[in-house]
């Protein structure tokens, strides 16, 4: 019983960062139409921006949070306005061309940190990497417990600025119904912008708080792609709150699924279930809250 | 107040408008009728410069509108409620009508405006915090036409409001938007229930594929014998 928990205990923690960067994604998704496949690999950079500023300049990967959110905020800004929304005005290529083109954006954002930091495994070791305290004879890792607060504070936040403010509103009428968003004076190309602005700095923070417990390494950024669109199809394309369930289902499967079939088998879960849901439940999650 | 000249929009490679020109004076009630894929849409979408005209120039209040992005359209007060209701369908009621409200001026008497609209539609008060995409298709075009209402504009432009409307909808429909323009608003109306319009509007178009082939006051159209033949059924 003591293992079922300390796995439901882990999975829920991991399931909270698969939640933020299941949550970019979907945003992502909703308005542009596209599925970014360079999710991951724009959490490979916040990574390593992490990485840099706690080796080089002793910045503790909490006070670096900050940064990589507002360096890749920036840098999903100047690939969604120089090489995604161009892409829109030439009625010739297909909107599958700008998914093809977020791949090749992945493929050097790889290439670019192979070429900068080798192909070597990186870490950030800090005092309270392996630091885990005891609730009833369960570990909690403070790191990811850590991770898991911040996860829950800029999912709120992130609702909370959708539902309520009138850029949110502005984001959620292009997804819902461009042509009319547009009618009411929404520019949408300027959406589409702070939308992959934001969909990077939601998956930075992510990638960010892994540091302290994860490694690093410059194709770490495909196996998250994956997940990430796992995660949405879990959700329901396009559903921020699907999202969230989605990651946290991501994030128990892979859990329960290293602890009682086996270690290896943790990636292969997640694709399994993602299969399952395309076959059984598609429209993911969405289908049954309508959310 | 508008004017549109010499416009030629394609699709694509489709030429849809050809040569069209109408002027909407303020104040007034103009009406563009025609039958299905004469035009009108696409008329009102280049005004709202979603589609923008190969050749030809619109203007409103001196303004050229024909290179604008659309979002400085509704800026300049040019509200379009367009066919087909097209709603934020996973937003609520009040959530559509604040979408309509934008723009600064707007946005700082939304309140106002927004107790005026639901004073014109009681019926959206109730329903406010509802899905607009559950609302019934005449609940449904009052938001659309409150949400144009709430951006304060000069000009409004509806697009087949009465559309798949029971005849008793329809009326009130057309009582809000005769209503809406006594209070000062200009309005261009595109219907394909040409006797009713006819009879409401100040000055009218006939949109035939693609090209005006007729203006006039309702009242003369009215009588036309080929508007009465093609449009009226007599
Ligand atoms: N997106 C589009 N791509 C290509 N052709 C289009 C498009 N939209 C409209 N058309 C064509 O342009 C023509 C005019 O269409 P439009 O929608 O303006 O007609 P309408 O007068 O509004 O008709 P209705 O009364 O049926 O709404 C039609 O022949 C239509 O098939
Ligand atoms: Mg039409």
């Amino acid at each position: 019983m003591e293992v079922f928990f300390q796995t439901l205990v882990a999975g829920v923690l991991k399931g909270g960062l698969y939640a933020l960067i299941g949550l970019g994604m979907a945003l992502i998704m909703g308005v542009m139409g596209i599925i970014n496949l360079a999710h991951g690999q724009l959490m490979m950079v916040a990574m390593y921006i992490t990485f840099v500023l706690f080796h080089y300049l002793g910045v503790d990967p909490y006070r670096a949070l900050p940064i990589s959110m507002v360096s890749l905020f920036l840098l999903g800004i100047f690939i969604q306005k120089f090489l995604l929304n161009p892409l829109m005005k030439v009625e010739s290529i297909l909107p599958e061309n700008q998914v093809l083109m977020t791949v090749g954006i992945g493929i050097v954002l790889t290439e670019t940190a192979r070429f900068i930091f080798s192909s070597n495994f990186r870490s950030v070791m800090t005092s309270y990497s392996t630091a885990v305290f005891f609730v009833g004879g369960i570990s909690f890792s403070v790191a990811l417990c850590f991770a898991f607060l911040c996860a829950i504070l800029l999912t709120a936040g992130m609702f909370w600025f959708l539902l309520k403010t009138d850029l949110g509103r502005c984001i959620r009428a292009v997804a819902q119904d461009n042509e009319a968003a547009r009618l009411m004076g929404v520019n949408a190309e300027r959406i589409k912008v702070l939308t992959m602005g934001i969909g990077a700095m939601l998956v930075a923070a992510a990638g960010t708080m892994l540091m302290p417990v994860y490694y690093l390494f410059p194709d770490i950024g495909g196996p998250f792609t994956r997940k990430a669109f796992v995660i949405t199809i879990l959700g329901g394309l396009g559903s921020t709150v699907g999202a969230i369930f989605g990651g946290l289902t991501l994030g128990l499967v892979e859990a329960f699924g290293a602890t009682y079939i086996g270690m290896d088998y943790e990636d292969m879960l997640g694709l399994i279930i993602f299969i399952l849901v395309l076959l059984f439940l598609p429209g993911g999650f969405k289908r049954l809250t309508k959310v | 107040m508008l004017r549109v000249e010499h416009i030629q929009v394609f699709y694509g490679d489709l030429q849809v408008l050809w040569d069209v020109s109408f002027e909407v004076d303020e104040g007034r009630i103009v009406v563009l009728v025609g039958a299905n894929g004469a035009g009108k849409s696409t008329t009102l979408k280049t005004v709202s410069a979603l589609l923008t005209p190969a050749s030809g120039t619109i203007t409103f209040e001196g303004t050229r509108l024909d290179r604008a992005p659309s979002h400085k359209v509704v800026e300049l007060g040019i509200a379009h409620v367009p066919e087909g209701r097209r709603l934020f369908p996973e937003m609520t009621v009040e959530e559509n009508l604040i979408m309509g409200s934008l723009a600064s001026e707007a946005k700082s008497k939304r309140a106002e405006t927004m107790s005026r609209v639901y004073n014109l539609f009681p019926v959206l008060h109730e329903r406010r915090r509802q899905p607009a995409g559950t609302l019934s298709g005449g609940e449904q075009q009052m938001v659309a036409i409150g949400r144009g209402i709430m951006a304060r504009p000069k000009l409004i432009m509806f697009d087949e409001p009465s559309l798949g409307l029971a005849p008793l909808v329809v009326a009130s429909i057309f009582e809000i938007i005769r209503m809406v323009n006594s209070e000062g608003l200009t309005v261009l109306l595109v219907e394909q229930n040409v006797k009713h319009t006819l009879s409401i509007c100040d000055r009218a178009y006939v949109l035939e594929n693609g090209s005006i082939t007729m203006e006039g006051s309702g009242r003369e159209l009215l009588h036309n014998e080929h508007v009465k033949a093609a449009y009226l059924g007599i």
